[in-house]
């Protein structure tokens, strides 16, 4: 619906885009200020000359943490959590989502199993019990310490049932009545028609294994086997608290190169930035999912 | 009674002693446990507060901007720090907020303003906690906000504008009533986690000087319980914030059913 504008809305328009053109700056500048530091030469970025442009341009920073042997083993050790733990996330979501989208009458124990499920989302106990498990389990400083605590995600869970409770029966009685059974109807009709919430689901578990860093700082007690956001949190962040005084902790953060650590934080983020075009399709769907119903 | 159960138990749980309330007597007992306690209070309902406020604000404005592709460029914009991790976002942060090579102060001194040690002074950390917060989130949830806009129904406009009402009387009248289901939904869902202050974020970022305001349950649990192997009372702190925390989820998932009919499943 087209009016004329008056007075007081151009006014308010022209502050409006303003105000928007200014806060994506404060969400892009810090960004361009670390890509600008991570491409420039040492004596600049000490001398405090870099600001959102790099200055004597160098691709030097990224040649170290391209060369450096610890960063490309936790890269690895990032990617096979990432792949095996999303493929593990998403097969139990599926495989435990089905049989609870029924209803009662077709199993009759459903809300136990739901608020069992559910109930892990309400209570946990803390830090030192989950540190102890994996320990008596003797999975510390492998691969499953990653990847198993958090195999099922209860939230995803329920999304994803309440997605397959709004499939039409009729489809299911259809693939019945020609004599698909409970597997063939999962596989051949479920999944096909929830790929837009699979997908979603998918996004978040890879978002989700690609940014994890303290269950690799726990539980891997040799740094060699950290992934890579762990290894990041220990040389970009880490202030120790039983050998750093203060004023040390201060004189580091002056030693220390800091292009070299925004070179490395920029490449842990450029899967992200590769899944980002998805997320944005997949995310607006998934807010739908997870919304309101009703 | 109790620990001659536990005693007899005691072959199936390892070597363990009876102790009673010994660890609880203990954590209550650290003298500045109730700071801590309010450190996390604080920064939990700050975060709460402004994570509401800021992404509802913006995506009304955002709701106002006329240009498809500027919308869509601001969203794409606004969201992106949502997907990286708070170690990434620390480091920056860190690198950032430095008061002797920081470009933020480099900026304020611009102006005149001297050095502020933003992530070392207990007087700016937890701010600086919560800003850092929104800016890391408010992207995500005005998408979330701006959904529950764009699914209100058009035809409520035309008849407010009809009865001529303005942009802003507009707004007041049908866009944010249309919303405030969704609002007190999140609000009250945000009820169970006043004790969650952040953990991920806070531990990347305080440091020695800032404890006294930046010290919450969370990183008090870590240093205790995985830093000096006090297993007892780190458990039992673990454990308070987790029965805490399971009766506030109970009681908003209550009041939500209530309020709404919103069941999760």
């Amino acid at each position: 619906m087209l009016t004329r504008q008056t007075r007081a809305q151009k006014v308010f328009n022209a502050f409006n885009y303003a105000f928007m053109i200014v806060v994506c700056l404060l969400c892009l500048v810090p960004f361009i200020h670390i890509l600008a530091l991570s491409l420039s030469d040492n004596a600049a970025v000490s001398g405090g000359l870099v600001k959102l442009w790099p200055v004597r341009f160098t691709l030097e920073p990224y040649r170290y943490v391209l060369d450096r042997d610890a960063f490309w083993r936790a890269f690895g050790i990032t990617l096979q959590r990432t792949l095996l733990g999303t493929l593990l996330n998403v097969m139990l979501v599926i495989l435990l989502a089905y049989p609870l989208s029924k209803t009662k009458e077709k199993l009759r124990t459903r809300s136990l199993y739901v608020w069992m499920f559910f109930f892990t989302m309400l209570f946990n106990g803390g830090l030192i019990p989950s540190y102890i498990l994996i320990k008596e389990l003797g999975i510390m400083d492998t691969l499953w310490a990653l990847v198993l605590p958090g195999a099922v995600t209860v939230f995803n869970v329920i999304l994803m049932l309440n997605f397959f409770r709004q499939v039409p029966e009729e489809m299911e009685d259809a693939a019945n009545i020609d004599g698909a059974g409970h597997w063939r109807t999962l596989w051949q009709i479920y999944v096909p028609v929830s790929m837009p919430a699979i997908a979603t689901i998918t996004l978040f578990c890879l978002v989700g294994h690609w940014n994890a860093w303290f269950d690799g700082l726990i539980f891997m007690r040799n740094a060699d086997k950290y992934p890579l956001q762990s290894y990041l949190q220990t040389i970009v962040v880490e202030f120790n608290f039983q050998t750093m005084s203060a004023t040390e902790a201060e004189r580091l953060a002056k030693l220390n190169d800091r292009s070299v650590k925004s070179a490395q934080m920029l490449v842990a983020a450029v899967p992200i930035l590769l899944v980002y075009p998805f997320l944005q399709r997949y995310f607006v769907s998934g807010i739908r999912l997870g919304s309101v119903k009703g | 009674m109790p620990s001659s159960i536990f005693s007899r138990l005691g072959g199936l749980l390892g070597n363990q002693e009876w102790v009673g309330f010994d660890n609880f007597d203990y954590v209550f007992s650290i003298p500045n446990i109730w700071q801590v306690v309010w450190n996390t209070l604080r920064i939990a309902v700050l975060k709460i507060v402004m994570g509401i406020i800021v992404p509802i604000t913006f995506a009304l404005l955002l709701n106002e901007i006329r240009l498809m592709l500027f919308k869509r460029v601001t969203q794409t914009i606004i969201y992106f720090p949502y997907f990286l991790s708070w170690v990434i976002l620390s480091g920056i942060l860190i690198d950032i907020l430095s008061p002797s090579s920081g470009i933020a102060n480099q900026f304020l001194g611009v102006f005149g303003i001297k050095p502020i040690y933003f992530l070392g002074e207990n007087s700016w950390f937890p701010y600086v906690m919560v800003a850092s917060d929104v800016w890391k989130t408010f992207g995500f949830n005005t998408i979330v906000y701006l959904a529950a806009i764009t699914s209100i129904d058009p035809s409520l406009y035309e008849a407010a504008a009809a009865d001529g009402a303005g942009r802003i009387r507009q707004t007041w009248h049908v866009t944010l009533p249309g919303m405030h289901m969704i609002i007190v939904l999140l609000m009250v869902l945000s009820l169970g986690t006043v004790l969650d202050a952040g953990f991920d974020q806070i531990f990347n970022m305080y440091s020695p000087q800032v404890l006294q305001s930046g010290d919450i349950i969370d990183t008090m649990v870590y240093r205790m319980g995985l830093l000096q192997a006090q297993y007892g009372p780190s458990t039992a702190v673990g454990l308070l914030k987790s029965l805490v925390s399971f009766i506030l989820i109970t009681i908003s998932y209550w009041i939500a059913y209530r309020l709404f009919k919103y069941r999760l499943f």
